[in-house]
């Protein structure tokens, strides 16, 4: 029976230091069919793939293609037995063109004809429909179109596997949809399709079989048509299914009238357009809008994160001057970045340092933050967002990107901030994790500190705020509190939304 | 509870255990040749005066200005993710600027030489800005912004003096180069442990590590958090500075003459080997002091046992080169991954392994 | 030339290309105010011949440590390595040696030099700095080992080799006594061109120097897209060296002595060079024929400032640095500004 399927893994295990992350683990991959590997972060999905690719060498276990037992030595063997990979980062050069980034690394021979490979990508390019010349410098491309490219380039390879890691976190709805017809095509071609993504509605929109991992050991492979949403979940985290539904979206929020703690009138940065924004205390509200409609920039302006050009703020009804990072948190404002690997962990430092870091900051360069109160800080922290580490002197940088998250909230908490605000605080999050910090999120608000949450999963936003600010092309459209406060009209605003 | 078992790593003393082991290879080394090697007596030198004498504390004596050097290009690297090769050069300024504030004063008192000492720092100060503000606020990398000082540097230096060579005799500066009447340490030994404290109490009244750190290991983070990054890689600059005037003024107090030609020539190079030989990353970000420190004694002890061995001035390069490559060939990452793989493998039929999806 | 394309290009200049223009500009900006101002002698086109006699080692040199820049990496070494094949050769020649052999030798010592260089950075992981630190303490060690004294060329076919001289009449000029003296070309400098044009080519149109760019412009990408980073790696060291074995020989060709201080200094104005030239210490950026007039313009400040009267033995330096100064300030505006634009 092993001869029909395109590619199995059997038993595998990977080990490092001290922590078994694979323990034989089986994957199935059948031709022309798109697998989405699905499983918290920490459950092996990605390790998975990295022996899969050669990036890790596998330390037990047989993987077979199309029926033949094979090793895979390094992510050049892997791509020339047929198994290519898009990963969530660009793993492209800016410094090249477009065509040397789709044909580099692959020919043989000694010269290259760069015209040849120009026409070529061409040709490739407007087979599907990516906005570039081949002969543009990549890093002139926006960040979409540099994953499509890097798509195309699998594709011209006629892999026989095409491994999709975390592809569409930065696409908006429309190129997500190309890329649905380009795996589609794909799979009606024999290719085989492995899928790995957080989005729960992508899975159900395109996939046909599903395979769920858990702490490193294989929970099952279900067909996607059998297996419904609230069944998927439950086995990623294994946790109860009442828990989940105590977060519905119905619950009305209460809208208090309590004072406005930050106003701002007609704020804008180098990235943002002005705007006007309010947020009272205890409030939670969010940004919503699609792929670059500004939400981001908006509160980066906030935050002082970027260089702001214009507009008056006013914190407690009096005029305040926030011009960087540390005048907002003299202020009493927090921000989690979008990117924490770019813009928020310091990954060698351990979990305390981490912790303290934003606070030390506040206390000023002449007042440190003792050893031991450092340490109680930690412990405090560790324990109450329940962050799972071997240590508080451990790297942040191994922790798993759950953990990592709850690292940064700790060191913003620490600064028992007036108003946090939180960018994207659940992406790239296993399901469990995401509870966790939607209920801290309401619970702060209970507290009386104002937040601002930014998803670009509405559900999750709807659960929690209770007022959005819906933009679009970097211009607020509209505000939607109370029972406007559902999908449709969301929708509705970004669609109708006059700029 | 799955509970974690601790990763086993055969870095014993973490980041410097390789200093350390090359400190005790080259002990051992020469005690095997010459048992008397690291002995200490007491001799009488040119003023009457008893001090300590010996291989052991020309070595200490010797590596003085390259351990001072050392302590900031350490903050230099951790903050910048470059070094500066200009520290030779600026201390030749140093060093001229020392020898003219005396040579122009009338007479050679204690409150010159102080004078003298500051006038030298602020100006290495004036120039570590220089390098700091062409790194920090223009981005520039360190290696390129401090190849314009190292490149004009000595010429300025000679410039300063009018193109002379000029000596300066004088007991007090004399004492800085050698001994102060009635302490048998060498002077140089006691200003490398003042520095040293005076680092100590830096970091320890300050948060400049947890920054320096955070804004070498993450600049872009380190900026959202507060941190003015600028400022802190501009810091590192001046604080070297300082340690550039140090060692100048103790180079120019040695000979009691400055030579921009020769005064700590091609010292840059042994500094930032210093500074990786103490297990600080070149790229910058978490750092050990004592690692730099004890880098630079490595560098001099091995130059003082090749001469002992009587391997000519000229020919010691050769050798330097070839233990610099073993030592680094043993600490390299390859080398360290697989041994590490082979205790690992050792350790593991003793310790149970746990299942945690540990790795992303 | 098809690398004049650009100019009927829609695209944009890249960062390489663009940052070498400029340096081009300024380079002809300043030769042609030295005819301005000094007039004499920056009229003569030998001149500029004496020019590449003089740094026609300093040539072949620069375009190593350009790939080597360009791949992300640093070499120290090549001054030493350059120093250590001259006194090698000479003492060889010197004991009735065979002068294809010399060339041999040569070529051996800077291949060794790079194969192990490379060897320990690529595929040991050791920094490149400390590697090629050193291996120019080895090197300069070694050249003292083998005579601490100058040792001047005495072998027959290598002293007629080194006269002979390409002459080009009517490129001379007038000489006081009114003979007319033909413009002279020393064999290096044909070695130098032909190396400037081997790497050209190279970094153009060979795989293997494509591969350069990509592993200088993000080295975790091109892993990833199958490039073999460690041989690419290898090889821009192994050629640097080379490239040093050949700068030694020609160094030879012009000096005909050995001598321990050879070449002092020879790596960081190969660094200053490449830097003028547009080459980013970063990595992925850079371009030979930049690094060839970055060449250019270092000599020729230096002899503006000797044709000017500024004798005192400070200036040159002074000067030096802050030319290098102005290009680095340069090249961090231009591709800042660069840069901003971009994101959209």
């Amino acid at each position: 029976m092993q001869e029909e399927y395109l590619l199995t893994m059997r038993r595998i295990e990977k080990r490092f230091p001290g922590v078994l992350a694979l323990n034989g683990v089986d994957f199935t991959l059948r031709d022309g069919e798109i697998h989405a590997l699905m499983g918290e972060n920490g459950a092996g999905k990605s390790t998975l793939i990295k022996v899969l690719t050669g990036v890790y060498q596998m330390d037990g276990g047989e993987i077979r293609l199309e029926g033949k037992p094979m090793v895979i030595h390094s992510p050049q063997d892997a791509q020339k037995k047929g198994i290519s990979t898009v990963y969530q980062e660009i793993t492209l050069c800016p410094n090249l063109t477009v065509a040397e980034n789709i044909f580099i690394g692959r020919g043989k021979g000694v010269w290259v004809r760069q015209k040849s490979l120009e026409k070529r990508a061409d040709e490739i390019l407007s087979k599907l429909g990516i906005p570039a010349r081949s002969t543009q410098l990549l890093g002139s491309c926006s960040l979409a179109v540099q994953q499509m490219v890097a798509i195309a380039r699998a594709v011209d390879m006629n892999c026989k596997v095409l491994i999709l890691d975390e592809p569409t976190s930065s696409l908006d709805d429309k190129e997500v949809n190309r890329l649905f017809d380009l795996m589609r095509d794909l799979k009606s071609r024999g290719v085989g399709i492995i899928f790995v993504t957080h989005f729960l509605d992508q899975v159900y929109a395109v996939s046909d079989r599903i395979t769920v991992l858990r702490n490193g050991e294989l929970v099952g492979e279900y067909l996607t048509e059998e297996l419904p949403q609230i069944q998927l979940v439950s086995k990623m985290i294994g946790k109860e299914l009442e828990e989940l539904s105590s977060l519905s979206e119905t619950e009305e929020k209460k809208t208090e009238e309590k004072e406005i703690l930050y106003e701002a009138e007609g704020l804008s940065s180098t990235e943002a357009l002005p705007f006007d924004f309010a947020i009272r205390r205890g409030e939670v509200n969010g940004f919503t809008g699609l792929l670059g409609s500004g939400r981001s920039e908006s509160v980066r302006a906030i935050f002082g994160a970027d260089k702001v050009t214009g507009g008056t703020v006013r914190i407690n009804g009096k005029p305040v001057k926030i011009s960087k990072p540390v005048d907002a948190m003299k202020h009493g404002i927090g921000y989690l970045a979008e990117d924490r690997k770019r813009d928020g962990i310091i990954a060698e430092l351990s979990v305390r340092e981490n912790i303290i870091l934003a606070l030390q900051v506040m206390n000023g360069m002449f007042k440190p933050i003792s050893r031991s109160e450092s340490e109680a800080f930690a412990d405090e922290y560790i324990k109450v967002l329940n962050i799972k580490t071997a240590s508080r002197e451990t790297p942040v940088g191994s922790l798993s990107g759950g953990n990592q998250q709850k690292v940064i909230l700790a060191r913003w908490l620490l600064t028992h901030p007036d108003y946090l605000i939180l960018d994207e605080p659940t992406r790239g999050i296993d399901v469990g994790t995401k509870l966790e910090i939607q209920k801290l999120v309401l619970k702060l608000a209970e507290e009386g500190v104002s937040v601002t949450f930014i998803s670009s999963e509405v559900e999750e936003m709807l659960r929690t705020c209770s007022r959005l600010i819906v933009m679009r092309d970097r211009h607020v459209v509209g505000e939607l509190t109370g029972q406007d406060l559902n999908q449709t009209q969301v929708m509705k605003t970004i669609a109708g939304g006059e700029a | 509870m799955k509970k974690f078992t601790k990763k086993f790593s055969f870095n014993g003393f973490g980041q410097l255990t390789i200093p350390l082991i090359a400190i005790a290879l080259l002990v051992v080394f020469n005690l095997i040749r010459d048992p008397g090697f690291f002995s200490i007596g007491i001799s009488h030198n040119s003023n009457g005066n008893a001090v300590l004498s010996g291989n052991l504390i020309s070595i200490i004596n010797g590596a003085s200005e390259l351990a001072i050097l050392a302590m900031g290009m350490t903050l230099v690297t951790a903050a910048c993710g470059g070094q500066d090769i200009s520290v030779g050069a600026a201390a030749a300024i140093a060093g001229s600027v020392f020898v003219k504030v005396l040579k122009t004063s009338s007479s050679i008192s204690g409150v010159t030489v102080i004078l003298a000492f500051l006038c030298a720092c602020v100006v290495a100060m004036i120039f570590g800005s220089f390098n700091g503000t062409l790194v920090a606020v223009f981005r520039i990398q360190p290696m390129i912004a401090t190849l314009i000082l190292y490149t004009c540097g000595r010429s300025i230096a000679y410039w300063i003096n009018g193109g002379a060579t000029p000596t300066v005799t004088s007991s007090i500066v004399n004492a800085i180069g050698s001994f102060i009447p009635g302490i048998p340490v060498p002077t140089p030994v006691i200003i490398v442990v003042v520095m040293g404290v005076l680092f100590w109490l830096l970091f320890h009244f300050t948060s400049l590590r947890l920054f320096t750190q955070s804004v070498g290991i993450n600049g872009s983070a380190a900026r959202l958090n507060g941190i003015d990054a600028r400022f802190i890689k501009l810091l590192s600059f001046i604080i070297l500075g300082v340690c550039v005037a140090v060692s100048g003024c103790i180079g120019v107090s040695r000979l009691g003459l400055i030579n921009h030609e020769t005064l700590l020539l091609d010292v840059e190079m042994d500094t930032i080997l210093a500074v990786a030989i103490g297990g600080n990353n070149l790229g910058g970000g978490k750092f050990k002091l004592s690692g730099s420190v004890i880098g630079a004694y490595v560098i001099q002890m091995l130059t003082i046992t090749l001469y002992a061995m009587k391997v000519s001035s000229t020919d010691v390069k050769a050798y330097k080169a070839i233990v610099i490559i073993l030592l680094v060939v043993i600490g390299s990452p390859v080398i360290k991954e697989k041994f590490s793989r082979f205790l690992a493998r050792l350790s593991d039929k003793r310790r149970k392994v746990s299942v945690k999806g540990a790795e992303e | 030339m098809k690398h004049f394309s650009f100019l009927k290009r829609k695209e944009p200049l890249n960062d390489t290309q663009l940052l070498m223009t400029i340096t081009i500009g300024i380079f002809l900006i300043m030769y042609a105010s030295a005819i301005m101002l000094f007039g004499g002698g920056f009229n003569h086109a030998q001149q500029i011949f004496d020019m590449l006699n003089d740094n026609a080692s300093l040539i072949i040199v620069s375009c190593g440590l350009t790939i080597v820049m360009i791949g992300g990496g640093i070499d120290i070494s090549v001054g030493a390595v350059t120093s250590l094949t001259v006194m090698s050769c000479v003492l060889y020649l010197n004991r009735g040696g065979n002068i294809y052999v010399s060339i041999l030798l040569a070529l051996g010592i800077g291949l060794a030099f790079g194969l192990v260089q490379g060897f320990l950075i690529s595929y040991l992981e050791i920094q490149p700095f400390i590697v090629t630190l050193a291996g120019m303490f080895f090197a300069r060690g070694m050249t003292t080992i083998l005579s601490v004294n100058p040792q001047k060329a005495a072998h027959k076919t290598f002293n007629a080799l080194r006269a002979k001289k390409i002459e080009i009449s009517w490129l001379g000029y007038k000489a006081r006594n009114g003979n007319l003296v033909p413009a002279r070309i020393e064999l290096g400098v044909l070695v130098a061109l032909v190396c400037v044009i081997f790497v050209f080519l190279m970094l153009r149109y060979i795989r293997m120097g494509r591969n350069t760019y990509a592993m200088g412009g993000n080295q975790q990408s091109a892993l990833m897209l199958g490039i073999n980073v460690k041989r690419t790696r290898f090889m821009t060291y192994v050629l640097s060296g080379l490239l040093s074995g050949i700068a030694g020989y020609v160094f030879m060709l012009h000096t005909g002595a050995g001598n321990a201080t050879n070449a002092a200094g020879m790596e960081m104005n190969a660094i200053a060079s490449s830097i003028i030239g547009g080459t980013l210490l970063t990595g992925g950026v850079g371009n030979v024929i930049g690094t060839f007039f970055g060449t250019l313009s270092l000599t020729t400040i230096k002899k503006i400032v000797v044709t000017s009267g500024l004798n005192d033995p400070w200036w040159q330096s002074i000067t030096t640095g802050g030319m290098l100064c102005f290009f680095i300030l340069l090249q961090s505006v231009v591709l800042g500004k660069r840069s901003k634009k971009k994101k959209t």
